[in-house]
């Protein structure tokens, strides 16, 4: 039988990723001096599944490895090793360095023994030390009983003489003698007499226990130790013999006097006689085993693998970054499957219903047919909330890296910091989650930078030396929240203020609310850190943060107090693949404006456009310049109005600047489930995706910042033109 | 049909395992800890069980225990996949009532000469 391996791969590092994680929480969670055993447990069945699905799968790096981590775990499992800080340091490495080979071999990349050499000498220099070879012993000691076994070697044909005498409790694992005389058979040729004679009087015999006894003559060219492993079950529970004698040596003893009150029979003539007897020795043995009942089976609580096909990010837990091989996947309760399959099952039965009345249209049968769609309506939209649900996961995957990196950054810091988790089993979509981590590694990190004092200050302040920073995640209404709220300094205005006037972000004399000047921190280029840490100052601002975010339709702000912290609020669409949009109509043709752009919708009075550096129209808005973007301009289609009188104008904000979009019409707003342009055509710079409406027309959806950036090309273009 | 419980934590070997024997022509259900196992015991009647040592909730020493409680399941070959590191594993799980091991890493073909050896 040949199986191929390679298809559990996938399962293998997924599960392993997994695990990982499990170990990376746990040990994270492991205080040295009072920890519960059932941490460690949890710690060690990580690393052991992640061994012994290496081992099985060849990834033999991997099975090493985790081999020296589990020796280890074992060791402080059963209490024979102290935990240290230094070994949980340790521990911790070497999850970084499974992590990493893990997600190479996933790439099917070659793993230099570079990548884990230095935390596997660690390990093992650590195993050494203390000389705790326990499991070592083992091995060898096993390797050494093998090796006696396969001594007694023999090519050609041989007399083997097997007294068997089993203990009475034998069958109660589950051992059946006639099993180990069939496996015997197969080597060659099998005599075998029962010796009965300790079979008790019916009054006392015990069904289940094993009063028969063996004599067995194998003739066959097998080894040793073949026939030693047909036993290896039960060597501990018989008295077992095995000998190799010459031929008639072998007569004799299977006839042998010893034996008194066995049926004497000579081995030629009476071996099938004898086969039978011992099958019914044994049948009456087994007594009440073979009850089968045959209920069919109920998966209850275990979750199955869903393949998904949309194209998703790479696994943010594989560190190396690199092509995502293969389609990624999601782990999905069976329940939420149960519920899938229990919707298509109402709405076959709706569409039956709906066939079959149509075969018969009559006005009589049409209360019928609105019935029927009316149901059909509900099913979909059940259907498209289950559906939504698979894609659904707690937030707790993204939360759970947090303890680590704060972790290692307050040591860095030289910061004292108690983060505090709540809301980690807040849904949110699985895309949305990929793409939310790297922010808020970036607000954590720049609270834990910026936001929280040292110590020293803390205590000078009046505070506890400990800063807090809380991640707390929740549902309001369609969207989900997260907020990153510290108890450091808080923002300084003043800071901020001189900043921007310094940067030309501002001018001098703007008057700005509180609520302004915190906005600032998120303007390209801005940064007031002194010094340009490692911590959070990689080039990367907080512009880069709000970027990411919009761009996933959410938003982001900020709160703050002096010396009372500052409390960072991030508002995501529950899913990315509905979208609250303002349909507008411009000429024949229906865009789709996400809701979550537009500030607002007003008429302008052309008096009140103004033509700057000739070719760019703007309004005033209150008291800021909002230039105006003619889509039918863009988009190459004929208007109903070019005139300002009869238009209408649809403020949208994006990447920080607001910009009007003239419509000839503003339609109705509603949720529109979102069609990747890039799979079923290409990508266009301005149009997020497409969505077919109720009467079966494709309208595009625009993508305000990339009109905004289209535009300002388009722009330059024209004006280099013209110059 | 014979019909196998598949018992493992891991869900790369169980269904490595379970493939396996399905691809051998038995008839296999799986459960992912010594709970769920239990419970499938109860409703269903195994001819054979392979089981993992190492599991949450319930480990495989305890399942056999249990199992072996069930008038079912007195006699029914229950056999553990340890580690070749477990030595004392094995003596654990044969006074449990386990009938016999495989020792991990194993291939396919040695999973179903194994389970061949204690059917019938």
């Amino acid at each position: 039988m040949s199986i191929d391996l390679s298809q559990f791969h996938q399962v293998f590092f997924e599960e392993s990723f997994e695990g990982l994680d499990i170990m990376e929480q746990a040990l994270l969670g492991l205080d040295p001096e009072n920890f519960e055993s059932e941490t460690i447990n949890t710690i060690f069945r990580a690393a052991h599944s992640i061994k012994g699905g290496s081992a099985t799968f060849k990834f033999n790096q991997v099975a090493d490895f985790t081999h020296v981590m589990e020796t280890l775990l074992d060791e402080m499992r059963n209490g024979e090793r102290p935990i240290t800080v230094t070994s949980v340091d340790l521990l911790l490495k070497s999850v970084d360095v499974l992590r990493e080979v893990l997600g190479l071999l996933q790439q099917k990349a070659k793993v230099d023994e570079s990548v884990y050499k230095a935390i596997f000498d660690q390990l093992n220099s650590l195993i050494d030390n203390e000389h705790s070879v326990a499991n070592e012993t083992a091995t060898s000691t096993e390797e050494v009983t093998n090796s006696e076994n396969t001594t007694a070697t023999n090519n050609s044909s041989t007399h083997w003489f097997i007294e068997f005498k089993p203990q009475p409790q034998i069958l109660r694992t589950g051992n059946e003698p006639i099993r180990m005389f069939r496996e015997l058979e197969s080597f060659g040729e099998l005599v075998c007499v029962a010796d009965i004679s300790n079979i008790p009087t019916l009054a006392v015999l015990e069904e289940d226990s094993c009063c028969l006894s063996w004599r067995l003559g194998l003739v066959s060219n097998v080894e040793r130790s073949a026939i030693d492993e047909v036993f290896e079950w039960v060597a501990d529970e018989c008295e077992l013999e095995i000998k190799q004698v010459s031929k008639i040596e072998l007569e004799e003893l299977i006839n042998g006097t010893k034996l008194v009150d066995a049926v004497d029979v000579s081995v030629e003539q009476k071996e099938s006689q004898q086969t039978q007897a011992i099958e019914a020795a044994n049948e009456a043995n087994e007594g009440n085993q073979k009850e089968t009942s045959n209920e069919t089976n109920e998966a209850s609580g275990t979750s199955i693998q869903v393949r998904q096909s949309t194209d998703v990010k790479s696994n943010e837990q594989v560190a190396t970054t690199a092509v995502n091989t293969g389609g990624s996947s999601i782990r999905v309760g069976i329940d939420k499957v149960d519920s899938l399959i229990n919707l298509v099952g109402e709405l076959v039965i709706t569409q039956s219903m709906l066939t079959q009345v149509s075969d018969d249209l009559t006005s009589a049968n049409i209360e019928l047919i609105r019935e029927g769609l009316a149901q059909l309506q509900q099913n979909t939209r059940e259907l498209q909330e289950s559906v939504m649900q698979i894609r659904m996961l707690p937030i707790s995957f993204v939360f759970n890296r947090f303890p680590r990196m704060v972790r290692d950054l307050s040591a860095k810091l030289n910061k004292k910091v108690e983060l505090i988790i709540k809301g980690e089993n807040t849904e949110l979509d699985k895309t949305v989650m990929e793409q939310i981590g790297d922010p808020l590694v970036h607000l954590v990190r720049n609270s834990m930078d910026h936001g929280i004092e040292t110590p020293e200050e803390r205590l000078s302040k009046g505070k506890d030396q400990t800063g807090v920073v809380e991640l707390n995640a929740f549902h309001q209404g369609g969207s989900i929240v997260i907020e990153i709220i510290d108890d450091g300094a808080g923002i300084n205005k003043d800071k901020v203020k001189g900043k921007a006037i310094e940067k030309g972000i501002i001018n001098t004399g703007d008057e700005l609310s509180d609520e302004q000047i915190f906005q600032l921190i998120f303007e390209p280029g801005f940064s007031t850190a002194a010094i340009v840490s490692d911590v959070s100052g990689r080039g990367v601002g907080m512009d880069v943060v709000k970027q990411n975010i919009s761009s996933l339709g959410g938003t982001v702000e900020v709160t703050s107090k002096p010396d009372k912290g500052s409390v960072f609020t991030i508002r995501l669409p529950l899913t990315l693949a509905i979208l609250d949009g303002q349909l507008v109509r411009v000429g024949d043709q229906i865009y789709i404006i996400p809701l979550t752009a537009v500030v607002e919708s007003l008429a302008v009075n052309p008096k009140d456009i103004v033509s700057v550096a000739g070719s760019m129209e703007v309004f005033k808005l209150r008291n800021v310049d909002v230039p105006i973007l003619r889509l039918y301009e863009t988009f190459g289609i004929k208007p109903e109005n070019t005139e300002f009188d009869n238009t209408t104008i649809v403020v949208v904000e994006g990447a920080g600047f607001q910009m009007g979009f003239m419509v000839d019409e503003l339609l109705a707003q509603q949720q529109v489930v979102i069609k990747s342009l890039e799979s079923n055509f290409v990508a266009i710079e301005g149009i997020s995706g497409a969505t077919i409406l109720g009467d079966g027309r494709v309208a595009l959806i625009l993508d305000v910042s990339g009109m905004q950036r289209r535009s300002a090309r388009a722009k330059y273009k024209k004006r280099a033109k013209v110059a | 049909m014979t019909k196998i419980l598949a018992v493992d934590d891991s869900s790369s070997m169980r269904q490595m395992v379970t493939f396996t024997l399905k691809t051998a022509g038995f008839d296999v259900d799986d459960a992912a800890d010594g709970q769920q196992a239990l419970d499938k015991a109860k409703s269903n009647q195994y001819d054979v069980v392979v089981s993992d040592v190492n599991m949450p909730v319930m480990d495989g020493i305890t399942l056999v225990k249990n199992l072996r409680n069930l008038p079912n399941y007195r006699f029914t070959p229950i056999l553990m996949l340890t580690t070749e590191s477990a030595g004392d594993k094995k003596l654990e799980g044969k006074q449990a009532g386990a009938t016999g091991w495989i020792v991990k890493p194993f291939n396919p073909d040695q999973l179903v000469a194994t389970v061949k050896k204690v059917i019938g």
